[in-house]
């Protein structure tokens, strides 16, 4: 499978990166390279293999159901580029 | 009173402890090893106040005999670690200026043992490079020459390239790493260093910035085997607050050093001798299974027979796992954010992320977007997580025949910086020892082997079993005894 510049485009959009169309033609070939190398996955036999999701054995924890932190909205806020009235600000959303 | 910034950990100790210095005089000669070394660009930041604010409550402690395991030790800290009040930007700009109201687990483990912090260690941009050049800092330069008489700058290795300098430099008595696919153990050997990536789970992820979170390991890098296992134990241990954190005690590892591997079996995987490699490091391969024999292994030969699957296994999972991480620089919580003029939240994200983002990081965010996209998903992930499953079944078979496998730590000594940004594949290649362990989740380490004839230093590999970073550190010791590696890079910096 190869991609071409459309598809590209289409990927910058669902990762929310603005690349311009040079920055798009000059990645079509780097990611065609990369994506052709790893194909070869394709030899390898997975018929009955089960994918791997932990690689090291271990059971997921409960916890009781308390609280055990909050009360740091202003430490949360503190890194913000904008916070307004205890709020992350962004852009206007709603017409 | 000698060098201080010359000693390991396991001597500053010892003269601390035995009243030969102050922990405030250690504190103060690698406090001012740093600004010699700034033409390295080893450090984003540098925190002599916190060295030297954490040497005072050594001293103090000393006085009150209440001495801690790390107290009078300065360390580097990876910029990737969350540092409470100090800038913590994983070598990004769109982290510029970040400064967390919190401590990661590690960092937190480190200072509860009484060490101090120099400052925070250059990296490739959220972890992801082989060379230290991804860096929204610029490249941190090896304290290494090659002997040819030129004067090429050479690359540390990376992601923990600042890490792997400032011990090779002196600049700090050891340091953590975080290591994904080799990012501990390929600038430890590049630079002449030990480092040690212990089984996933060891350390806590919590506070560390994500890049890939199944594969995201901290471990320390320092000059000696034992100055490693002193600073793991401290930075492991179980974490409720890191899902993945295992609730094990933390092994008495310093305790349990011992270079008689006697009964023991060391395997040598065949897959592992790759056409291409330069000679030299296929010989000190060899001289490193001459020098286990001699420590009492026996040496088996042993397959791993999807080998050369596992480069193209991780980067399908970790570009996957780095697109969902770095999903959440957007603008709006933390960092930069760049909104054009009129535009709507969509386009903030969107301007945010392509200007604060590097090559590399953008590249790794299209793949993983691509692999993990509708029509694509199987395809690529999930075929790559059921390629990782036999990656895994391999070392397990394996490790049937044998309790440790001796491999070459990276497939050439450093090389010059800017000779492999053009092509990403070939620094992908860099890590093709170093990704089969990380993949299968288990304990391994870099320890240096010797020279090449241009002088600089190669490394040596060596994984166990799960849980096993004692079978590692002792195999590493019994290298490091009689490999008598004490080269040090001739200082011009």
């Amino acid at each position: 499978m190869s991609v071409n510049a459309d598809q590209v485009r289409h990927v910058a959009r669902l990762a929310r990166l603005a690349l311009g169309d040079d920055e798009i033609d000059r990645m079509v070939p780097e990611l065609n390279n990369i994506l052709g190398w790893v194909e070869q996955l394709g030899e390898v036999d997975t018929d009955g293999v089960e994918p791997l999701t932990a690689v090291i054995e271990n059971h997921l924890r409960l916890r009781d159901d308390v609280v055990n932190d909050g009360n740091c909205r202003d430490d949360i806020l503190k890194n913000a580029p904008d916070a307004q009235h205890g709020f992350f600000a962004v852009p206007k959303v709603i017409e | 009173m000698s060098d201080l910034t010359l000693k390991t950990i396991t001597e500053l100790r010892e003269g601390f402890r035995g009243g030969e210095y102050s922990a405030r005089e250690i504190a103060e000669a690698f406090n001012a090893a740093v600004v010699a070394g700034r033409s390295l660009n080893a450090f984003t930041v540098e925190t002599p106040e916190l060295a030297l604010a954490a040497a005072d409550a050594a001293d103090q402690a000393r006085a009150a005999g209440e001495l801690k395991p790390l107290s009078g030790i300065p360390l580097g800290i990876k910029d990737l670690f969350a540092t409470e009040g100090v800038d913590s930007t994983s070598g990004s700009n769109i982290l510029k200026g970040f400064k967390p109201t919190y401590e990661s687990s590690v960092s937190a483990n480190l200072k509860a043992a009484g060490a101090g912090m120099l400052g925070k260690l250059n990296m490739d941009e959220f972890a992801m490079g082989s060379s230290n050049e991804t860096s929204a800092y610029g490249p941190v330069i090896s304290p290494w020459k090659r002997n040819d008489g030129g004067n090429a700058a050479l690359t540390p290795g990376g992601s923990s390239g600042g890490s792997a300098a400032a011990v090779a430099a002196g600049l700090a008595p050891g340091v953590t790493g975080t290591d994904t696919g080799g990012s501990i153990r390929q600038p430890a050997a590049f630079t002449g260093i030990s480092g040690i990536k212990p089984t996933y789970g060891r350390c806590s992820r919590w506070g560390i910035v994500a890049f890939a979170s199944s594969l995201d390991q901290a471990g320390p890098m320092a000059r000696t085997v034992r100055d490693c296992a002193i600073l793991l134990e401290a930075m492991a241990g179980f974490d409720p607050r890191d899902a993945t954190s295992l609730n094990l005690p933390v092994p008495q590892w310093e305790a349990g050093l011992a270079s008689d591997l006697r009964g023991k079996k060391v395997g040598i995987p065949r897959e592992y001798r790759i056409e291409g490699v330069p000679e030299e490091i296929n010989a000190i391969w060899d001289q490193g299974i001459e020098w286990l024999k001699d420590a009492g292994a026996e040496v088996v030969e042993i397959s791993l027979p999807h080998t050369k699957y596992a480069l193209p296994t991780y980067y399908i999972i970790a570009p996957a796992e780095a697109s969902s991480n770095l999903a959440r620089y957007d603008g709006v919580r933390y960092g930069l954010r760049d909104t054009p003029q009129g535009g709507n939240l969509d386009a903030m994200y969107a301007a945010t992320r392509a200007a604060g983002f590097g090559a590399e990081v953008k590249r790794r965010i299209m793949i993983g977007t691509y692999v993990l996209s509708a029509g694509f998903y199987d395809a690529y992930f999930t075929k790559a997580q059921k390629a990782r499953t036999l990656i895994k079944r391999d070392f397990a078979e394996a490790f049937q025949q044998c309790d440790l496998i001796l491999t070459p730590t990276a497939p050439s000594a450093a090389f010059g910086l800017g000779e492999k940004m053009s092509d990403p594949l070939a620094m992908y290649l860099n890590d093709v020892f170093a990704v089969p362990a990380s993949l299968a989740g288990l304990p391994a380490m870099s320890v240096p082997g010797g020279l090449d004839s241009q002088g600089l230093p190669l490394g040596l590999h060596l994984i166990g079993r799960e849980l096993d970073e004692q079978g590692v550190l002792n195999a590493g010791l019994a290298i490091e005894e009689r490999a008598g590696f004490n080269h040090r890079p001739a200082r011009w910096w």
